[in-house]
């Protein structure tokens, strides 16, 4: 018997160090840097205290992009920026320039390959993404698709800075909502039960483990057709899909049951009031690949209601909270429905507890 | 329909799946992910090919019968408990060069930078032993290298590996974190966030690569509270850049800031958008601070950023349970340490230190699949507090408790550690001692 070849054993590096990859100037002034403006949208000036200057590009990407892109965006960063790149939170590139004379060369180098320059300011920046149907395992939705549905949508505003503040947005897949809070955010949401394949749930389920996993207490062990399984009270479930990662055969997702909400007023910046988390606008709307065209006239109608009304600098939940759901309703023509009264524990803080009334 | 023959082997390269709804969404002004793929699939020499074009053929399928088509399972490499997350086909018949399509998560340099050198050896290798995919970058922070074979994921490993990259985490475990640019090129950044981010996580790999939490365990790193990386939100250990002293002010530039924009102007977006009406504007157009009553909101720093600045007594809060929906309803993250300096070597230290504290009380008495603000909020904070060995602290509440539901009998004694706890930090002698 011949023995298995050796296993390389890992070396548990961790983090990588950043300094051997970082742009020389951003080493160099590192901790040292005094203040910045920006030249135009896509481009920030920031000077250091040594006096030395460095102008940033920013540029949208796919986020998943094949080595072709990736290649492109280095032979553009060789070529421009010394050979170095980073990335921001929200996937797009930057490249950091020690000339301000290769700014516009850049740019237009940028555009000529199809990246646009944006998304610094208060414009509309790259919208959180997720896996959804390319590669995760419990997706509603295709966040790749959506996003890039919506970035067409919004490409003017991401390269202009005409928004009164910044414009976050966000997309998930599920209801456990890995793209986060958002000025607007794009969320599946299930609108029935799971449908349960009771051949199945013995033999790859830990029941109780499902049974806890329930925020509502409505699924129980059962016997179907003599077959250990579990049942859902349907009158309970809220149709979260929390029980379908630990027990696949109950399927959350169904071809016209998954829908699409869309929330706002999500904020993490603790900029003037404290971050906040995103409210219910419209439900139910349709899962409609490959451009999701009703998803797309809700946020436009939310984002040009914004930019049209809001202050400089509010947000959009400042943006409401000045002129009341009452008036976001009526600018924007969506419904307002039972559904948008919170249900979940601390619903009554949701409530408004006074005689402030908007008219 | 698919046609089952373009499958048959000998027959030269198989025929592409079409993808008419895919194609929609190679038109239009920002980049095409599709387009991506599909320079993957045409790479004809490449051993990739046939995986990226059952992969497209997968993905429209999906898109026609709005469903995804992935099933988990069990993939890691030798040593490692996590960092791979397996993707199996339920579609291999039809689809089968695609049927496993795995991604490996690996941790970026902290704060995201690279040279093209490093770039291009990820190509190499992903082209090598993978799929050709990347994505820059997953919601915790990993590079994905998306779409591997089961055989091919150590081998990949492995040269990644020997670069210098390592595994991030998935599962019950310590997560890949994330930092802000910060100090790289920020002058908002009141803390060194590379050391905090590396110092932290490097501490605790073990918790990383081989799982053994109660559940998911992530830390972020914001240099000020613009919390670039959402860390009140999405970690369960949010580390907040701030500052304690008097915010730096430069006269002159706040004068050439009102020229420049005109007093209606600055006193609508600055002066009144002040949380804490902590702002007023002189008769000579010069700035005056109530620091005392300022929150280090950063509105006034964003918008002035030439005129104001933080002050020098820099650190950061640390704020604990942030996470979403999952199964409680989304938690953000509350303060825990208004204040922690972290400076010297020691102060950083000291924060893997109190990051330790919390990792053991969470390893120790979250239940399985509870996130730690979960656990916070089943015992209380003051149970909590108590079991972390922090003292409680006005700067933890927006007010005091509005229940009367609480037994106070030992609230006198209570009372007596706060005065002796403030007079120790004063400096003076406590008479008890």
């Amino acid at each position: 018997m011949s023995s298995a070849p050796a296993l390389r054993r890992p070396d548990e590096t961790g983090v990588p160090d950043p300094f051997p990859f970082m742009h020389p100037l951003l080493k160099k002034n590192y901790g040292n840097w005094d203040w910045h403006d920006r030249l135009r949208p896509g481009v920030l000036h920031h000077v250091a205290k040594s006096g030395d200057e460095v102008w940033t590009v920013r540029a949208g990407t796919q986020r998943q992009m094949d080595v072709f892109t990736v290649r492109k965006l280095c032979d553009i960063a060789d070529a421009f920026a010394e050979g170095h790149v980073r990335f921001t939170t929200r996937s797009n590139i930057e490249f950091m320039l020690s000339d301000v004379a290769k700014v516009e060369p850049l740019i237009a180098e940028l555009n000529r390959h199809g990246f646009p320059v944006g998304g610094t300011g208060n414009s509309v920046s790259m919208i959180s993404h997720t896996q959804g149907w390319l590669h995760c395992d419990i997706p509603g939705t295709d966040a790749s698709g959506v996003v890039k549905s919506l970035m067409d949508m919004m490409h003017q505003e991401f390269v202009r800075e005409e928004m009164p503040n910044r414009v976050r947005i966000t997309t998930s897949c599920c209801q456990i909502n890995c793209g986060g809070q958002g000025d607007i955010s794009i969320n599946v949401q299930y609108t029935k039960p799971p449908k349960i394949n009771h051949d199945l749930v013995s033999k790859v389920c830990e029941r109780p483990a499902v049974v806890a996993r329930c925020p509502v207490a409505a699924i129980r062990p059962a016997l179907v057709d003599g077959k250990p399984s579990l049942e859902v009270d349907e009158q309970k479930c809220v149709c979260c899909g929390a029980c379908y990662p630990p027990c696949p055969p109950m399927q959350i997702n169904g071809a016209d049951s998954t829908k699409i909400a869309v929330w706002v007023g999500g904020k993490h910046a603790n900029a003037r009031s404290k971050p906040s988390f995103h409210k219910l606008v419209v439900a139910n709307l349709p899962n409609n690949p490959p451009r999701w065209p009703e998803v797309e006239e809700v946020v436009k109608k939310i984002l040009y209601a914004y930019k049209d009304n809001a202050k400089d600098w509010e947000r959009m939940g400042e943006w409401i909270e000045r002129i009341g759901w009452p008036r976001f309703f009526e600018l924007t023509g969506f419904a307002f429905t039972k559904h948008h009264l919170d249900t979940w524990a601390g619903a009554r803080k949701t409530m408004n507890m006074s005689a402030h009334v908007h008219f | 329909m698919q046609d089952d023959s373009v499958r048959k082997e000998g027959e030269g390269a198989p025929k592409k799946h079409p993808t008419p709804l895919l194609d929609e969404l190679e038109s239009g002004p920002w980049p095409s992910f599709v387009s991506g793929l599909k320079r993957l699939r045409d790479n004809a020499d490449a051993r990739y090919a046939p995986m990226m074009n059952d992969l497209l053929g997968q993905l429209e399928h999906s898109y026609e019968n709005r469903l995804g088509y992935w099933k988990g399972g069990t993939v890691s490499v030798f040593g490692y408990g996590g960092g791979v997350i397996p993707r199996f086909s339920e579609v291999a018949d039809k689809y089968p060069a695609s049927k496993e399509f795995h991604t490996l998560r690996i941790q970026p340099p902290a704060g995201m930078h690279y040279t093209t050198d490093l770039l291009r050896k990820m190509c190499d290798v992903w082209e090598k032993h993978g799929s050709g995919l990347i994505a820059f970058h997953g919601q915790s922070g990993d590079i994905m290298f998306q779409g591997c074979s089961t055989e091919s994921v150590q081998p990949a490993f492995d040269e990644f590996n020997e670069m210098g990259l390592d595994l991030g985490g998935a599962g019950p475990a310590l997560r890949t974190s994330m930092s802000c640019v910060g100090h790289a090129r920020c002058e908002m950044s009141c803390y060194d966030e590379v050391k905090a981010h590396r110092t932290v996580i490097n501490e605790f790999l073990d918790e990383m690569h081989r799982p053994a939490l109660p559940y998911k365990f992530k830390f972020k790193f914001s240099g000020c509270g613009n919390d670039c990386v959402n860390a009140i939100h999405r970690a369960d250990f949010a580390v907040i850049g701030t500052w304690r002293d008097a915010m730096k002010v430069n006269q002159d530039e706040v004068k050439a800031y009102v020229e420049k924009v005109g007093r209606k102007y600055m006193i609508d977006s600055v002066i009144t958008r002040c949380p804490t009406r902590a702002l007023s504007l002189n008769d000579d157009d010069t700035l005056d601070v109530d620091n005392k009553s300022c929150v280090r909101c950063m509105h006034c720093l964003n918008v002035m950023t030439k005129a104001l600045s933080p002050g020098d007594d820099r650190g950061a809060s640390i704020l604990i349970g942030g996470k979403r929906a999952l199964k409680v309803g989304d938690l953000m993250g509350t303060m825990i340490i208004p204040f922690f300096k972290l400076d010297t070597d020691e102060d950083f230290e000291k924060l893997v230190a109190f990051a330790r504290n919390l990792l053991e009380f969470f390893a120790d008495n979250a239940l399985e699949h509870e996130r730690i603000g979960e656990t916070l909020d089943r015992i209380g904070l003051p149970a909590f507090l108590e079991a972390i060995g922090v003292d409680p602290d006005p700067n933890m509440v927006n007010h005091p408790r509005t229940s009367c539901y609480v037994r106070t009998d030992d609230f006198t004694d209570e009372a007596e550690k706060y005065f002796e706890r403030k007079a120790r930090e004063a400096g003076l002698t406590v008479a008890s001692e």
